[in-house]
C-alpha cells in the first residue's frame, strides 16, 4: 500500500516517483493542447505551415534581397529556414510554457500532480509544430535538389540542445509568471527582439570577429549555427567556442530552472 | 478496520493577506513617483509589503481517521475545511505540522476540474481521468461504466460546451467516482446537479464506504452528512470545534447556524469597531428566519472612536450561486455625514423575493475615497422558510427549488390559449406564523 508523509518545511521525497507515475499526463496535456489548438479555425493544421512559410519569405526578402547578406553558397530561403526551425520552436515553446501555469490555474488550485508536467508538456506541443516544419524543410531541400552533408546525423544532438534550452527557459519563466505577471509582457518582447538578435535571417559569420564571443552569449547562436552546419554543410561555419558557451549556458539554465521551479512549486496554489 | 488511514498532527496553514489600501494610482503615477522621489517611492513599495498580515486558515489541527471510516466535515465558509482538504490532497503545503496517509488518495475538490470546453465528452473522460491520476488502461477499462453512470451516451461525441450544466456535472462526477481509490476526499461538489443525480452520487459514495474504504466528505448539506457518515468534525475558525458522532455534531452545528452569527470586528487604524450585526423582521423581532416577501432589516451597531467622515457601507446578500442583491452606498450615495461615538446604521430590504434556502450577508465599510476600513466579510446568516405552495407554486418538481437560482423577480406567463398567470414571492400570504414556521423547520 502506498504511504505518504508530508511534513511542513520538508521537501517531498516522492516527487520524482510521482513524476513517473503521472507520465501519461504529459501525453494527455499535450494531446489536449494539440486537439484544441485548431478547433474552429478554417484552415486548421495548415497554420503550423503557413506561419513559418510566410516568415521565411519575409526574412529572405528583407535580409537576402534588400540587405544583400551573404548566403555562403546555399539558397537563401534554405539558409533562413534552417535558422527558423530551431528559433520558432524555441520561441513558441517559451511563450507556451511561460503561460502554461497561469492558463491552467484552475487545475493547479484543484488537483495535485507534479507541476513540471504542465510546463514540459507545452514544450512537447511546440515540438509537434517543429516536426511539421521539419517535414516542410525536407520538401524544400528536394525542391532545391540539395543533399545534406553526413553531419546531418548529428542533428538530433542539436535538437536535444534546443529542447533543453526551451525546457530550461520555460521552467524559469513559467515559475516566475505565477508571481510576477510582468513576464506576460516580457516574453513577447524577448521573442520579438530575439528574432533579430539571433542569426535567423542571416549567418552568424556576418558579425565582426571581435564581437563573435559576445554574440555567442546568446544561446540560440550556437544552436542555430549547429542546425545550419548539420543541414547545409561546411559552407556554413560553426564556431566551437560559441557552441561550448551555448552548451554550458543551456545546462546551467536547465538545472537552475528545475531547482527554482521545484522551490516555488509548493506555493503555486496559494499565489496563482 | 482499526488501522489508521489518515493521521494529522498539529497541522497549520498560514496565509499572508495584503492589507493594501485601495489604490487608483495608474502606471503613469507610479512611474512619475519613482522618477521624482526614487528613495521615498522605494520605501513606500517596501512598506506596502510590510502591511501584509498573517492569517491562519488552519491551526493546530490533529485528527485521526481510521480505515473504512466515513467522516463528514462541516463548518461555515472560511472555517478551514477547504484548506484542510487542499493540504491533504497535496495541492498546497502546510506551514506547520505533519500528516500521514496510507493508501491511494483521490480527491474531488471541484466537479469537472480540467474539463476542456472544446473537447468532446469522450475526450474529456480520458483527459479528466489522467488529471485525476488514472492511467490510460484504467480509463479504457472503466469507460463503459463511466458512460453508463453519467447517462450521456448520445452526447459522447459532442463538445462539452454544448452540454447542459446537469450533463456536465454528471459526466464529471462519473469520472471521479470511478477512480476507485482507497481514500476518497470530496469537497462540496454535490451542491450542483438535480436531486435525482445527487441521490445517485450519494449512493455511489455510500457503496464506497460499505466496501471498507475511507471517505472524507465536506458538505453544507447536513442531511447528506447525516445519511452518509458515522462521524462528523465541525470546523470553526481554523480549528476543530467538535468531533464525534454525526448526530450530535450535526445537531449542535445546526443550532448554531440557525441562530445568528455573533459578529464583531474592528479596525484600530480608523478607530472603528463593529459591535454587532443583527437581523429583524418587519415586526421588529430579532430572528434569522424569514418568509419570502417579508422585509429584512439589517442593523449594524458601531462604535467610532475617531471621527469618520462620509464612510460608505456596502451590504450584499449571498445565496448558493453567489451574490443576489446589494445595498451599496458607493453607488446610491446615501452615506452618513460623519460617524462619531456609538450608533446604528440600518438597512431595510423590502419584500425580499427569495426562495426558501440559506443565505448569508456580507458587509464592508469604506472611507470617503473608497479605501477599505472593514474588509468585505460575512456578518450574518439567515434562512428563508415557508411553503412555496402558499405563494401559488404548483410545479411537479417543486422539490428542486432548493437548488434553483434564489432571486425571483415577479413575472407573468402568457400562454398560447390566452391565459396568463402571475408568479411572485413579494406578497407573503397571511401567515399562521407559528405553524408555518414549524412546518418549514421540518
Amino acid at each position: 500500500m502506498t504511504q505518504l508523509t508530508v511534513e511542513a518545511g520538508r521537501t517531498e521525497r516522492q516527487y520524482w516517483r510521482d513524476l513517473w507515475r503521472y507520465r501519461e499526463l504529459f501525453y494527455f496535456l499535450a494531446w489536449r493542447d494539440l486537439l484544441v489548438r485548431y478547433k474552429q479555425t478554417f484552415v486548421g493544421v495548415s497554420w503550423s505551415l503557413i506561419r513559418p512559410l510566410l516568415t521565411m519569405v519575409v526574412l529572405t526578402v528583407v535580409f537576402g534581397k534588400l540587405g544583400k547578406m551573404p548566403s555562403g553558397g546555399s539558397p537563401y530561403p534554405l539558409l533562413v529556414f534552417c535558422g527558423m526551425l530551431p528559433w520558432q520552436f524555441f520561441s513558441t515553446a517559451l511563450s507556451e510554457s511561460g503561460n502554461s501555469l497561469v492558463s491552467n490555474s484552475s487545475l493547479i488550485s484543484k488537483v495535485y500532480f507534479p507541476r513540471l508536467i504542465i510546463a514540459a508538456s507545452s514544450v512537447i506541443t511546440s515540438f509537434v509544430d517543429f516536426l511539421i516544419s521539419a517535414g516542410f524543410l525536407v520538401v524544400l531541400m528536394l525542391w532545391y535538389r540539395y543533399v545534406p552533408p553526413t553531419a546531418v546525423f548529428l542533428l538530433p544532438l542539436f535538437v536535444l540542445l534546443a529542447v533543453a534550452a526551451s525546457l530550461g527557459f520555460g521552467f524559469w519563466i513559467a515559475a516566475l509568471m505565477v508571481e510576477y505577471r510582468d513576464f506576460r509582457f516580457i516574453v513577447p518582447f524577448i521573442v520579438q527582439f530575439g528574432l533579430y538578435l539571433s542569426p535567423v535571417g542571416f549567418q552568424s559569420s556576418v558579425v565582426p570577429g571581435r564581437f563573435q564571443l559576445l554574440y555567442s552569449l546568446n544561446p540560440m547562436v550556437g544552436i542555430i549555427d549547429g542546425f545550419r552546419w548539420c543541414l547545409l554543410g561546411t559552407r556554413s561555419k560553426i564556431f566551437p567556442l560559441a557552441l561550448a558557451v551555448c552548451v554550458v549556458e543551456v545546462a546551467a539554465v536547465l538545472v537552475s530552472g528545475i531547482i527554482y521551479f521545484r522551490k516555488t512549486e509548493r506555493t503555486f496554489a496559494d499565489v496563482i | 478496520m482499526s488501522e489508521s488511514a489518515i493521521s494529522i498532527e498539529k497541522l497549520g496553514k498560514r496565509y499572508r493577506i495584503g492589507h493594501q489600501k485601495a489604490t487608483d494610482e495608474g502606471m503613469r503615477h507610479i512611474l512619475e513617483g519613482a522618477i521624482r522621489h526614487p528613495i521615498a517611492w522605494f520605501k513606500s513599495r517596501r512598506d506596502a509589503r510590510v502591511r501584509e498580515v498573517d492569517f491562519w486558515a488552519l491551526r493546530d489541527v490533529s485528527i485521526e481517521i481510521k480505515q473504512g471510516e466515513v467522516v463528514g466535515i462541516i463548518g461555515r465558509n472560511g472555517a478551514g475545511k477547504s484548506t484542510l482538504l487542499k493540504i491533504l490532497s497535496r495541492i498546497t503545503v502546510p506551514t506547520e505540522g505533519r500528516f500521514r496517509i496510507d493508501g491511494r488518495v483521490a480527491s474531488l475538490l471541484e466537479v469537472g476540474t480540467g474539463f476542456h470546453q472544446e473537447l468532446t465528452g469522450r475526450e474529456n473522460i480520458y483527459l479528466n481521468g489522467a488529471i485525476l491520476g488514472m492511467t490510460r488502461a484504467e480509463i479504457s477499462r472503466r469507460f463503459d461504466e463511466i458512460v453508463a453512470f453519467s447517462e450521456i451516451e448520445e452526447f459522447l461525441d459532442t463538445p462539452v460546451k454544448r452540454y447542459s450544466s446537469g450533463m456536465y456535472v454528471r459526466l464529471a462526477f462519473a469520472v471521479a467516482a470511478h477512480l476507485e481509490p482507497e481514500i476518497l476526499i470530496v469537497d462540496e461538489v454535490l451542491a450542483v446537479g438535480d436531486s435525482a443525480f445527487q441521490k445517485k452520487c450519494l449512493g455511489k459514495m455510500g457503496n464506497f464506504a460499505q466496501s471498507g474504504r475511507t471517505v472524507l466528505f465536506v458538505s453544507h448539506n447536513l442531511d447528506a452528512v447525516r445519511n452518509l457518515c458515522q462521524r462528523a468534525i465541525w470546523f470553526k475558525g481554523g480549528k476543530v470545534h467538535q468531533d464525534g458522532q454525526v448526530d450530535e455534531v450535526a445537531e449542535s452545528y445546526f443550532t448554531e447556524i440557525s441562530s445568528n452569527l455573533d459578529f464583531s470586528c474592528e479596525n484600530p487604524d480608523y478607530g472603528l469597531a463593529i459591535q454587532r450585526v443583527s437581523l429583524r423582521n418587519s415586526r421588529s423581532e430579532e430572528t434569522s428566519q424569514f418568509h419570502p416577501g417579508e422585509d429584512l432589516i439589517v442593523d449594524i451597531d458601531y462604535l467610532a472612536n475617531q471621527r469618520i467622515e462620509q464612510p460608505h457601507v456596502i451590504l450584499a446578500v449571498f445565496g448558493i450561486n453567489g451574490s443576489c442583491f446589494t445595498a451599496n452606498m458607493l453607488l446610491d450615495g446615501c452615506r452618513p455625514e460623519v460617524l462619531n461615538g456609538a450608533g446604528r446604521i440600518s438597512c431595510r430590504f423590502k419584500a425580499i423575493p427569495l426562495l426558501p434556502q440559506n443565505y448569508s450577508i456580507r458587509m464592508s465599510i469604506r472611507t470617503k475615497n473608497a479605501d477599505m476600513i472593514i474588509e468585505y466579510q460575512e456578518v450574518a446568516h439567515f434562512s428563508i422558510v415557508g411553503n412555496l405552495a402558499d405563494y401559488g407554486y404548483r410545479g411537479a418538481f417543486l422539490s428542486r427549488s432548493s437548488t434553483s437560482t434564489p432571486v425571483v423577480v415577479p413575472y407573468e406567463w402568457s400562454l398560447p390559449d390566452g391565459t396568463t398567470s402571475e408568479v411572485s414571492l413579494t406578497h407573503p400570504p397571511q401567515l399562521e406564523s407559528d405553524e408555518s414556521l414549524k412546518l418549514a423547520r421540518q
